[in-house]
């Protein structure tokens, strides 16, 4: 495998980064899904309060959050993810 | 026998059949038969990519049990399963572009040729194949079940006219088409369980007279199911939060997902899944289980969760849309089903045949062989699910959160952590399925949390101390590709 001297690939380090903002995401969501969920919904029932008919533990944890995640996940696609070519048989510049 | 309902479906499944008969054509114009057959020639794009991934995750248990577990525990349960968001963005995210780069850089068309050619270990091929083999089977006859008592329960159809029904449209696409018919004909049942989802969600909300009217209902019957706790306090939030392990982040250790992680064409098809697949997987989730809440002020009283769903879609849309509708459950099962039937294939052809039995066989030879295995699989899984034995039965309850147990940190440290090796992995793979195993019958969900999440954390140990004590041996690890 012909590599750079020092064996690693420029594409690993985009790739790595990306890894984390997966796992980053992954602790948002479950945080504002857990945060909502037994934060709000923890109370007795009588004192609820509701949004659009769903009791509000229920839709800021789950529909709220699923929303949520769709927006935080699409700026992350589309702001920080780079476009890297898959294929080893690009063209090796002797730069 | 009711035509009003069967017809849809019967549409549905000649539909697919088309799809997988015309996707089939690409396979013998294809230069690389194994590539083509068992990877879709890594061309996927996003759309596809992302409908393929949840259709073959989401499975007879998204849209039967789930909806009927949702039914009898509440909101609670709705969201537990909202778990399994993460998986439309973490196991892209994760397995990612380090995954996709060195797959095409060790040329791996299967999950365990990734693994024989990062631990270049004959003892992590054969019990990596073996697990796959012999744990995905089961799990395949046990959908197959699932698939054929839905025909029959909402057709009249015997079980096994039904369950022939069902083997005879999956089977022989599989067969012909490969992957890219798999993929394609899952890109057209994702379709379906999304709009299926939406359809039955409207009209259950629109029969129980609007939301804020079924959930003064539901909390007139018993306040418990609109909290997060169940509808016996039962679900504890520590109990709820170890799902995340099972279904939402170890999703990444899934031989069938992952396997998809190494199909697309390039970065571009994966960010557009990410994000298609985000959406489509959180809706299916929110919405199915949402709906088997709503179920019960509609339709009180059903005491079998898994006939919720069927009940419900003949309750409250004419019997055409309910056809239409309930070709949704078909789909989640028939997407599952032909994943995991390749899948199993390319371990036995390409993980086992050319690898130890043949493997100088000729393209001619792996053709005949891939088309064979494949057909003699369909045709066996066919017998086991005419009556299910109990060994089956027994495999299945291991099959989800066992795989996950013995692949995950083979996989993700495999690829992260360049210390990591064959002795890593053996452990690891050993003490993640025995420690399942032994948990799962000994002692389920131990300190109430779910039984999968201490073997996920035992792996992890035997991954990291085998990998360290093995390089004391003075093993060098694969790091030239890393």
């Amino acid at each position: 495998m012909k590599q750079g001297v020092n064996g690693k690939d420029p594409r690993f380090k985009i790739a790595h980064r990306e890894a984390w903002m997966g796992i980053i995401l992954v602790i948002i969501n479950f945080i504002w899904w857990y945060g909502f969920a037994y934060g709000l919904g923890s109370g007795p029932v009588e004192n609820y309060t509701y949004v659009f008919g769903l009791p509000a533990w229920f839709f800021y944890s789950c529909v709220a959050g699923f929303i949520l995640m769709v927006i935080l996940v699409s700026f992350a696609v589309k702001f920080f993810f780079k476009e890297v070519p898959f294929e080893d048989d690009i063209k090796e510049h002797n730069s | 026998m009711n035509w009003a309902i069967l017809t849809p479906i019967l549409v549905f499944m000649v539909v697919i059949f088309f799809i997988g008969f015309w996707a089939s054509k690409k396979v013998y114009s294809s230069d690389s038969f194994i590539q083509e057959y068992f990877l879709g020639g890594r061309q996927l794009g996003g759309f596809i990519l992302a409908m393929t991934m949840t259709a073959t995750y989401g499975s007879a248990s998204s849209f039967i049990g789930g909806p009927g577990a949702a039914y009898t525990q509440g909101l609670g349960w709705v969201l537990l399963s909202m778990a399994q968001l993460a998986t439309g963005y973490f196991v892209l995210m994760i397995l990612g572009k380090k995954f996709a780069i060195m797959a095409r850089k060790y040329n791996s068309i299967t999950l365990v040729d990734f693994l024989k050619s990062r631990y270049d270990s004959k003892w992590v091929v054969l019990l990596s194949a073996a697990s796959i083999i012999v744990f995905l089977f089961s799990a395949m006859a046990a959908q197959w079940v699932g698939g054929a008592r839905l025909i029959e329960s909402v057709t009249g159809l015997n079980y096994t006219s039904a369950l022939f029904l069902f083997a005879i449209s999956v089977v022989i696409y599989v067969i012909i088409g490969g992957f890219r018919a798999v993929a394609f004909t899952d890109a057209a049942q994702g379709i379906v369980m999304f709009g299926g989802t939406l359809i039955l969600l409207i009209a259950t909300i629109y029969a129980g007279g609007g939301i804020s009217n079924i959930i003064s209902d539901l909390a007139a019957e018993n306040p418990n199911l609109v909290t997060p706790f169940g509808f016996d306090g039962g679900l504890t939030p520590l109990y709820v939060s170890s799902f995340w392990i099972l279904v939402g982040v170890g999703v990444v250790g899934l031989p069938q997902i992952t396997v998809r992680a190494m199909s697309y064409k390039n970065a571009r098809a994966m960010h557009t899944a990410i994000i298609v697949g985000t959406i489509v997987v959180g809706f299916i989730m929110l919405g199915m289980h949402l709906i088997g809440v709503f179920a019960r002020p509609v339709l009180p009283g059903i005491d079998v969760g898994d006939k919720v769903m069927p009940l419900l879609a003949m309750e409250v849309l004419p019997a055409w849309l309910a056809g239409l509708v309930l070709a949704a459950p078909m789909a989640a099962i028939m997407s599952t089903v032909d994943s995991l039937l390749l899948l199993v294939s390319s371990a036995v052809v390409k993980d086992v045949y050319l690898n130890y039995i043949k493997p100088e066989a000729s393209s001619r030879d792996v053709k005949n062989v891939s088309l064979g295995v494949t057909g003699v699989l369909g045709v066996a899984v066919f017998l086991m699910a005419l009556s299910p034995p109990d060994l089956i039965i027994w495999l299945n309850l291991f099959a989800f959160g066992g795989l996950e147990a013995a692949f995950i940190w083979p996989v993700v440290l495999g690829l992260y952590w360049r210390k990591g090796n064959k002795y890593g992995a053996l452990a690891s793979m050993v003490i993640g399925v025995g420690s399942y195993i032994l948990i799962h019958t000994f002692f389920p969900n131990p300190f109430g949390i779910h039984t999968v999440v201490l073997p996920i954390l035992f792996s992890l140990a035997a991954y990291v101390t085998g990998s360290l004590l093995g390089r004391v041996k003075g093993n060098k690890p694969a790091e030239a590709v890393m």
